[in-house]
């Protein structure tokens, strides 16, 4: 099932999804990328109803967009998790979108920083975040490696430990895991952790 | 670079418990939510300012009946669904392929039909449209990401509503061929190969066993063919008739339409049995 985590390093902050598309016992894809890049310097990990994650994270992307060619700056991580935060509060007394969101963003004033924010509308700046059974696994190994000033070398290897936990201890694990990091030079894919390889892999090629 | 696209019919039997679920569903259309608000109203009198900013799960009008119990009963004859349904379709070099359950939006999109029959029928008839106007706007032709993201906004905004599709989207536009499963609980996803329907971890099987990208038309045909074939055969709610569709460059082609029941003696012909123990009579 579910695993999304995230945390922030030195001059870095990364974000970790499996790439699964289950519906009941069926997966129907295996290279579902989970992170959205929601501009040049966030990242958006979320986990959820499918439908409810793609048309949500869609919407903040358009938005947090919209607010960039209005007033010619973009949001900085702070605001757009705070912005997200809010269309979850505003819509969870009406038709509630069942998605939980790990953001990661860099600014130049604050650095990078990590946002945790759930279905309910909680937000949180945290280091260390996860969602999803796989949290379980990922938020202890997390507590028990993570330290301040990470480097990217160091946090890749905390985050290989904890899709190999996933993998062993977790009963419905999914294969796959994509890793996105976001520092000064901008957000990007860092690497993929593949177990399965989708044909769809095979047919682009 | 085609893609193909399987499917077979459907058996139009439908469980007991289906029954019941689109029972509650009728049930509950505001029945329940307009008793509410009249309670609210005597009780306290303030029944707008306490329940304007409550407001309810997604609902719609009582149809205006003078037999609302009858027309329940008909209302679930209409959208009778089209469950115990195997489809599947998937992209390779030259084609797509699919089975009868098919829509045809246009002559370079196909929409597969599994959930409820008139569900699928509506909305697929609606998208048509919606692509056909599309064309006359834009003077080319809808992407299938386009036209499948369009079904799927509109599935997204009836969720909760008891609207049940499952469909893939499979047609060719100027980037190639295109396939997307789209579902009544507003997912969309983009890919190479699903299957959709009761029997579809069946036909899964089968297709992701013989699956290549490389094939040529004729062998993801019978590939298409064998995996719908395989899932009537185990799954019990599917039936009737295995079309293939094929769709390339120049538009879909209906490559054929099998009677599974043909099909599984053309695949396992009858063995002359041996009679191993005689009954005599003594």
């Amino acid at each position: 099932m579910e695993c999304v985590f995230g945390l922030v390093g030195k001059g870095f902050a990364l974000v970790v999804a499996d790439t699964s598309a289950v519906n009941s016992i069926l997966v129907h894809k295996s290279n579902e990328d989970k992170i959205m890049i929601l501009d040049s310097h966030k990242l958006m990990g979320a986990s959820g109803e499918a439908g409810d994650r793609a048309q949500f994270t869609e919407y903040i992307q358009k938005n947090v967009a919209l607010y960039q060619f209005r007033n010619g700056i973009p949001l900085t991580t702070a605001a757009a998790a705070n912005f997200t935060r809010g269309e979850l509060a505003t819509a969870l007394r009406k038709s509630p979108y069942m998605v939980n969101i790990i953001l990661a963003g860099y600014d130049k004033e604050t650095g990078p920083s990590l946002y945790y924010i759930d279905y309910i509308a909680s937000l949180h700046k945290v280091d260390k975040a996860a969602f999803g059974y796989g949290s379980y696994f990922s938020l202890s190994m997390m507590d028990r490696h993570y330290h301040s000033n990470m480097t990217l070398e160091e946090a890749v290897d905390l985050v290989d430990k904890c899709i190999m936990e996933i993998r062993s201890r977790l009963v419905v694990a999914p294969p796959n895991f994509v890793i996105k990091i976001v520092d000064q030079d901008g957000a990007r894919e860092y690497a993929w952790r593949e177990s399965i390889k989708d044909a769809a892999h095979i047919s682009t090629a | 670079m085609v893609v193909f696209l399987g499917f077979a019919n459907l058996l139009l039997t439908i469980s007991c418990n289906l029954i019941i679920y689109l029972f509650e569903q009728v049930m509950s259309m505001k029945f329940d939510t307009s008793g509410l608000e009249s309670h609210h109203g005597m009780l306290f009198g303030a029944r707008d300012e306490l329940s304007s900013g409550l407001s309810a799960a997604p609902s719609f009008d009582i149809p205006n009946s003078n037999d609302f119990d009858c027309f329940q009963k008909e209302a679930i004859q209409m959208v009778k669904p089209a469950k115990g349904t195997t489809t599947l379709a998937f992209i390779f070099k030259e084609a797509s392929q699919s089975v009868k359950k098919i829509i045809e939006i246009n002559p370079y999109m196909l929409g597969t039909m599994a959930g409820g029959a008139a569900d699928c029928q509506f909305w697929h008839r609606n998208l048509g449209i919606k692509c056909r106007l599309h064309e006359l706007a834009n003077k080319r032709r809808i992407s299938v990401t386009g036209a499948s993201k369009l079904l799927a906004n509109i599935l997204y905004n009836y969720r909760g509503m008891g609207l049940s599709v499952g469909t893939m989207i499979a047609g060719w536009d100027e980037t190639g061929p295109g396939l997307y499963y789209v579902d009544s609980e507003g997912g969309r996803l983009k890919g190479t190969r699903f299957s959709v329907g009761s029997g579809s971890p069946y036909a899964y099987g089968v297709l992701d066993n013989g699956y290549r990208y490389d094939m040529s038309v004729e062998e993801a045909a019978e590939l298409a063919r064998r995996s719908i074939y395989h899932a009537t055969f185990r799954d019990g709610a599917s039936g009737g008739v295995a079309s293939v569709y094929y769709v390339g460059p120049n538009g879909w082609k209906k490559l054929s339409g099998d009677d599974v029941a043909e099909l599984h003696y053309s695949y396992y012909p009858v063995e002359p049995a041996v009679v191993e123990q005689e009954m005599v009579e003594t």
